[in-house]
């Protein structure tokens, strides 16, 4: 029953945000510390696992996938509701400070994905390369293995340069 | 006649808001096909529009809430509110496989913590640059340039002056706009466009709207993996900024 998938979502929402809240709690913070996250962690989880033993029927997957696709038009709702007329009060120190935030931290962002990047995946990315130029057909089906082929590409070209 | 149909709105109003919302992204997405020939992606025009609506709303009400501001919009409130916004983001993670966040995993860490200190240290050095001298200042800024939330937890310990806690709300607010705006643009030069890098971009920018709005405008599969980090950010902005970050700074100027 879709309601089913719904309350399972919900179960997971309420206890991961109690859980953020008793995290935030012993360290003293005044603030909810990565509930959703923990959330989002069990859903996965319990999810899985209920799909590995056959009891995830599809209604009841239709009540979280109903609420996965509300997701943008509940996005574009919260952007409605943002109060940006606040942040234009605010001026251009506002303003200057947000933008070098975020202009920093994109900057930062291809530099931490090549510092970390794991070893196994480094080194699927090296089988592939070989295989590039030896069989085109078996190159493409093990970057269609992977959920965004051009993600592959791309890291493929950086990793060989 | 119209008086009962604004009635009947008023009193359906998260009802009316889905059908408003409804409209606006069957409008938006219609623009993108046609007029930018899907380059701009339909979501990103929608959350523009949402953005250009709230800040009319805004000004029209001097409320706090954007369009939701006015009444007859008030559903937009409830729908695009934290609870169904916390919701509707767990539900993403449906479906997503842990070995790919445990990939991530210690990268995604990283980024949390030096997303929240490059954002306090931008807002800091914009603060000092604007003639601010004194630590509870520089530090409140600081902490609202991490998200809109810190700024005034932060703002509130160290006993700031409630102008320097507006202010700080406000280049908090900035940021979680630009984001919104920036990250669709920005996304092919950043290699923005695996779960891994996704991760990542949650967990330097925090923002939660931010995030949860520019990834949807960049491909919505990116979505649970920058939500997941980013949800952990707000929580450890407020554990630094008025404890480590306020004496780091103190210990400067």
């Amino acid at each position: 029953m879709v309601i089913y998938g719904v309350a399972l979502l919900a179960g997971c929402m309420l206890v991961g945000l109690w859980a953020g809240d008793v995290l935030g709690i012993l360290l003293g913070v005044d603030s909810n510390v990565g509930g959703v996250g923990i959330a989002m962690l069990m859903l996965i989880f319990l999810g899985g696992y209920l799909m590995d033993k056959n009891k995830m029927p599809a209604s009841t997957e239709d009540g979280i996938k109903f609420w996965n696709g509300m997701y943008i038009p509940i996005v574009v709702a919260m952007a409605a509701s943002q109060d940006v007329a606040a942040a234009f009060d605010g001026g251009m120190i506002a303003l200057l400070a947000a933008l070098l935030a975020v202009i920093v931290s994109f900057a930062l962002i291809p530099f931490l994905n090549r510092l970390g990047r794991a070893t196994p995946a480094e080194k699927k990315a090296g089988e592939t390369k070989d295989i590039v130029p030896v069989s085109p057909k078996g190159a493409k089906k093990a970057l269609s293995a992977s959920s965004s082929p051009h993600s592959h590409a791309s890291a493929r070209a950086r990793h060989a340069r | 006649m119209i008086e009962s149909l604004v009635t009947q709105l008023e009193k359906q109003h998260l009802i009316a808001a889905f059908a408003l919302v409804g409209g606006a992204m069957y409008i938006s997405y219609l623009v993108s096909d046609k007029l930018t020939k899907g380059r701009v992606h339909g979501s990103a025009i929608a959350i523009m529009v949402g953005l250009a609506l709230a800040y009319f709303g805004g000004i029209y009400t001097g409320g706090s809430k954007g369009l939701a501001d006015i009444s007859l919009f008030a559903g937009l409130g409830l729908m695009g509110g934290g609870m169904l916004r916390d919701l509707a983001i767990i539900a993403t993670a449906y479906g997503v496989r842990f070995q790919e966040i445990r990939e991530a995993g210690i990268s995604g860490i990283i980024a949390l913590f030096l997303g929240v200190i490059v954002s306090f240290i931008a807002g800091v050095a914009v603060a000092y640059a604007f003639g601010y001298r004194d630590p509870v200042s520089l530090t409140t800024i600081g902490a609202g340039t991490v998200t809109y939330i810190v700024g005034p937890i932060a703002g509130a310990s160290i006993g700031a002056p409630s102008d320097i806690i507006a202010l700080s709300i406000a280049a908090g607010l900035f940021k979680s706009i630009l984001v919104m705006i920036l990250t669709p643009i920005a996304a092919r030069h950043i290699g923005l466009d695996n779960p891994r890098s996704a991760m990542i971009f949650g967990g330097l920018m925090g923002t939660t709207s931010g995030v949860a709005a520019g990834l949807a405008a960049t491909d919505p599969k990116l979505v649970p993996y920058g939500a997941m980090t980013a949800t952990f950010y707000t929580g450890l902005g407020a554990l630094l900024a008025p404890s480590v970050l306020y004496i780091a700074v103190r210990a400067v100027f």
